[in-house]
């Protein structure tokens, strides 16, 4: 699993990124109340937003980590967006993506990094 | 003591800081010609009396509404107020409050604005409103808006029908942000003709049902089509009475609701402030522009009202909100709801009923004048009538026989210059009918 500093995680399974945003992020957001995730088929670019996540007291942009196509997105959040919170880095993933670079996760942090960063904020 | 926010020295850095030499060079973008030299020659200050008297004079050359037999439409309606509601909306609590951003001290407000989403909602027929927008025309341009965003396109197709005015507000605030907005040729009976214009690209089709024109149409073949293509079906109104008689377009499958509640206890007020209604489906209220006033209790359990899902406004979001309105028109709103209120379900069929007898009674006198063509087939309180010369020379001339004969379309959009909008509401008498028949025939 990498990180980046947007608080978003990526994880490859097979030739598919699997997207979220991190348990420190859902964490600092509160309960979230809604999730607006992109179209199915949409190309996304990394660092760009592609969904919005918002909670009872914010709604932020949540950014691509790689470049790419969204092959699949997580439906369930529609109807339970408080899934972000009981397990944001696993059944609470945003997207799914097929990336166009996939060289572009050498760049994000590994998990030790991201705690390592998460601390100095 | 002279209140100055800002020393020399405070106005020197900021100059300074965003690079500027002087004040004046903030405004090089302003024309020489159009800039103001030196002070506005203004007489020297008079007495009480004086001022009085000289305002006096200067309101006296206004002809107002309740002077003459008053036959306007087109976007503003004159109805009888009661002088409940003015008395009310006076009220220090009402008149006075700013936006109730703390509910510990505006639960008056939040409460009104609560009790005016459920009016609007159901006089729409739709399953959520917001708490008011500036006016028809701004609310008929965020709903174009709001249709790009929801289905993630790009064009609006909007009909014939639409008010000239609502098209041009649509199409200044939506071309600045990407949005396409292709208007079609003014149509008296041609709602319908935006299901030829559909395609996987189209966001949203706005349709006028009643029209500029008058013509109630029905909505749903054309939501079905809109749907079936992915689009939304956006509806905008001038009348808001018409929704006392008239099968709203929320029940005909509109997904987007938005046009002028002016009509319901507001009076003309030379064009404005007016009140936007705005109402849609449940499952896009994300996408909805504005505030909403919720429901909730408090720390006690009692029932308590507060700003709801305002995560996504402007003060949280900034440029990234869904979008920039933020104020609405507050007092308005409430002349809306006390007014609402007052008539009730029944009075507002009744006030319904009776515009549209009084319409027909027009309709029928005018029709009877040589020469003049009923071009409306189906209407509420308002017609579009053809007249064998310019209508704009008819409206001028039967102004000097103290009657306000209508709109000429011309005055709203090129082209049609022999059709005139006319309207009748519970204000006009079978004497002004009468009257103006009479005159309408010696003028032509």
């Amino acid at each position: 699993m990498k990180y980046t500093e947007e608080h978003e995680w990526v994880r490859m399974d097979g030739d598919v990124a699997v997207v979220g945003i991190s348990a420190y992020a859902a964490e600092q957001l509160g309960d979230v109340v809604y999730v607006e995730l992109p179209a199915i088929g949409a190309k996304v670019v990394k660092g760009k937003d592609m969904a919005v996540v918002e909670s009872a007291k914010a709604a932020s942009d949540v950014y691509a980590p790689i470049s790419g196509e969204i092959v699949a997105v997580n439906d369930a959040l529609g109807s339970a967006p408080e899934t972000v919170n009981a397990g944001a880095e696993a059944g609470g993933w945003f997207v799914k993506i097929k990336p166009s670079n996939a060289g572009e996760m050498d760049a994000l942090m590994d998990a030790g990094a991201y705690k390592t960063f998460v601390e100095g904020l | 003591m002279r209140y100055l926010p800002l020393t020399e020295d405070d106005r020197a850095r900021m100059l300074a800081t965003i690079g500027v030499k002087s004040v004046d060079d903030l405004y090089v973008d302003v024309p020489q010609a159009a800039r103001l030299k030196g002070l506005v020659d203004l007489p020297k200050a008079q007495g009480e009396l004086a001022v009085e008297r000289r305002m006096r004079a200067l309101a006296e050359k206004n002809t107002p509404a309740g002077r003459t037999a008053f036959f306007l439409g087109a976007g503003a309606y004159r109805h009888h107020v009661p002088a409940s509601v003015d008395h009310l909306i006076q009220r220090g609590e009402f008149l006075t409050s700013y936006t109730p951003y703390q509910p510990e001290i505006a639960q008056g407000t939040l409460q009104a604005l609560y009790e005016f989403q459920t009016q609007v909602a159901e006089l729409l027929g739709c399953e959520i409103a917001n708490a008011s927008m500036y006016d028809g025309s701004t609310a008929c341009a965020e709903a174009a808006l709001m249709a790009a965003r929801a289905t993630k396109r790009k064009r609006v197709i909007v009909s014939g029908g639409v008010h000239p005015h609502y098209i041009e507000a649509t199409r200044t605030l939506c071309e600045a942000q990407g949005v396409e907005i292709v208007a079609l040729a003014p149509a008296v009976d041609g709602e319908a003709e935006v299901m030829k214009h559909l395609d996987d690209t189209v966001a949203g089709v706005l349709v006028q049902s009643p029209n500029v024109f008058g013509t109630v149409t029905d909505l749903t073949p054309i939501s079905d089509a809109a749907h079936a293509k992915g689009a939304l079906l956006v509806a905008t109104f001038t009348e808001a009475v018409s929704f006392g008689m008239v099968e709203p377009p929320g029940a005909m499958g509109a997904d987007i609701v938005a046009g002028e509640g002016q009509s319901i206890g507001n009076s003309l007020n030379f064009g404005g402030p007016y009140v936007g209604l705005f109402a849609t489906r449940e499952k896009l209220v994300r996408s909805m522009p504005g505030r909403v006033a919720g429901e909730t209790v408090d720390a006690d359990g009692k029932r308590g009202f507060v700003l709801t899902l305002s995560t996504r406004e402007q003060h949280i979001r900034r440029e990234k909100a869904t979008s920039n309105i933020c104020t609405n028109a507050g007092l308005c709103t409430l002349a809306f709801t006390i007014h609402m209120t007052l008539l009730g379900q029944r009075g507002l069929s009744q006030l319904a009923e009776l515009n549209h007898e009084t319409a027909c009674a027009l309709a029928d006198a005018l029709a009877g004048v040589k020469g003049v063509e009923l071009l409306t087939p189906r209407f509420f309180n308002e017609f579009a009538v053809r007249l064998p010369k310019g209508a704009q020379g008819v409206v001028d001339k039967l102004a000097g026989q103290n009657i306000v004969a209508g709109v000429a379309y011309s005055r709203l959009r090129e082209g049609m210059d022999d059709v005139l909008i006319v309207a009748a509401t519970e204000t006009n008498t079978e004497d002004d009918i009468a009257k103006f028949a009479a005159a309408l025939k010696g003028a032509l």
